[in-house]
């Protein structure tokens, strides 16, 4: 351990194209492109679901059967397949990016479909029964009832994207997975382990962000107050609360 | 015999250590997650501490946490113990807030029925408690099932083998064979436990298949 906090230290390590700043942004860069093209995605097709209740089975299903499917194995697939069909640069990232994105879409979009689909139909009656129309009830109401849910979505696809993009760097991505994957290829444990440390901070840190971002976002009204308890708020959680 | 190139044997090899080093965390974790999510559940303030910090564990990749246990365990990389340790810290991660969710979910007029009946603190929980907290557990079984599963084969890149090494193999070979039957290999695996949890369910709540 006490190698691992050398090479953690060492100033060597924190600078230059390879060094720990540069893969740290080169990950959360890829984590967050994919994330947002998995959003840009899966929100939409989420509301669909969880507003019109059209294709719910087949979107449960998929995100459930997705589940079941080895993300290595789907990157090893995506690489062998895609990459003598690109050029250049890219040929490197799009194939890892690509299965970032698809391993993102099932939690954000169950996340999205599940937090519509549990909105109390007396708040949405009482939205038609005011006058609002389809989408002023979806976008004043569903939505923001939504949000708990559809973070926590947001939130485990952000967290299986950074672990992905780990394993990538075994097919040459970049990022703080490369120390993992350099390191074990030259038996360098200190560099593999503060590697690990790294990205286990990065995850830790990123979820940490998303969460108070959730806090500042969801409605008080819906958490019923500030505090620990507001970060996680489910029924089951208040009627603990309760007692 | 062989399939897409692999033979079965190999195949059925590595699959029985996929089965165990996904399976066998699944008993453990289960079995630490009960009184644990059991404490949450008696002691209020327990409960954010408790789902929170098991719940941040799930956070960590797999592969960090595959590289980083051997230096807390003081075991070699190449252990097998290391993914066994860590889909355990992954399975407990996900089922104490749901044990304790589920055992918040047991309706309180029943308890106090039990209760009324003489029941005791410890017979209560046994007979009454976790019988009725049978479903709710075993829905975020099958998650863990399926999760865990998945995970175990990213062991392959710190040459633990298990169905995720015909991953290695085929990727470093160019050859889509492997790949494809270790693909399908962990499905199965994964609708295998789904089917063995489902069914235990159902021995375990009688009283749910007239129901349904």
């Amino acid at each position: 351990m006490a190698d691992v906090l050398a090479w953690l230290t060492d100033p060597a390590n924190w600078s230059g194209q390879g060094g720990i700043p540069a893969q740290a942004l080169a990950h959360l860069r890829y984590s967050v492109i994919a994330l947002l093209l998995a959003c840009l995605v899966a929100v939409p097709l989420g509301l669909y679901v969880g507003h019109t209740g059209r294709g719910r089975v087949v979107a449960v299903n998929i995100a459930g059967a997705f589940r079941a499917i080895p993300s290595l194995g789907v990157l090893f697939i995506a690489v062998l397949l895609l990459l003598p069909r690109l050029r250049g640069e890219l040929a490197f990232e799009a194939p890892s990016i690509i299965v970032l994105v698809l391993l993102a879409v099932p939690p954000v979009l169950s996340g999205v479909y599940a937090g519509i689909e549990q909105v109390d139909p007396a708040a949405r009656d009482a939205a038609h029964g005011m006058g609002m129309r389809p989408w002023q009830v979806l976008a004043q109401v569903e939505v923001p009832c939504a949000l708990p849910l559809a973070i926590a979505g947001i939130r485990s696809g952000m967290l299986q994207i950074i672990a992905t993009a780990t394993i990538a760097a075994v097919v040459g991505l970049g990022g703080l997975g490369r120390f993992l994957i350099d390191g074990q290829a030259v038996r360098d444990y200190p560099q593999m382990a503060g590697g690990a440390l790294l990205v286990a901070a990065l995850a830790l840190g990123t979820d940490l962000v998303l969460g108070l971002a959730q806090r500042a976002v969801v409605s008080p009204g819906l958490t019923g107050g500030t505090g620990l308890r507001a970060r996680s708020a489910t029924a089951l959680d208040r009627r603990l609360a309760r007692g | 015999m062989s399939l897409l190139g692999v033979d079965l044997a190999t195949v059925l090899e590595l699959g029985q250590d996929h089965l165990l080093l996904a399976g066998v965390p699944l008993l453990v974790g289960l079995a630490l997650a009960i009184p644990l999510g059991w404490l949450a559940t008696r002691r209020g303030w327990l409960y954010p501490p408790l789902v929170a910090g098991t719940g941040l564990l799930y956070t960590i990749p797999s592969l960090a946490l595959f590289i980083l246990l051997p230096g807390f365990l003081g075991t070699r990389i190449l252990d097998p113990v290391n993914v066994l340790v860590a889909m355990t810290v992954y399975t407990l991660a996900l089922l104490t807030r749901t044990v304790a969710d589920a055992l918040l979910s047991v309706p309180g007029h029943v308890r106090q029925a039990a209760t009324a009946m003489g029941y005791g603190p410890a017979r209560r929980f046994l007979a009454v408690d976790l019988p009725l907290a049978v479903p709710v557990i075993s829905a975020g079984l099958r998650v863990a099932a399926v999760s865990n599963v998945s995970i175990v084969s990213v062991a392959a890149l710190v040459g633990v083998s298990q169905l995720g090494s015909l991953f290695t193999d085929g990727f470093n070979r160019n050859a889509m064979g492997p790949i494809v039957v270790g693909v399908i290999g962990c499905v199965v695996l994964a609708v295998l436990f789904d089917l063995v949890i489902l069914l235990v369910t159902r021995l375990l709540t009688p009283w749910k298949v007239s129901a349904s």
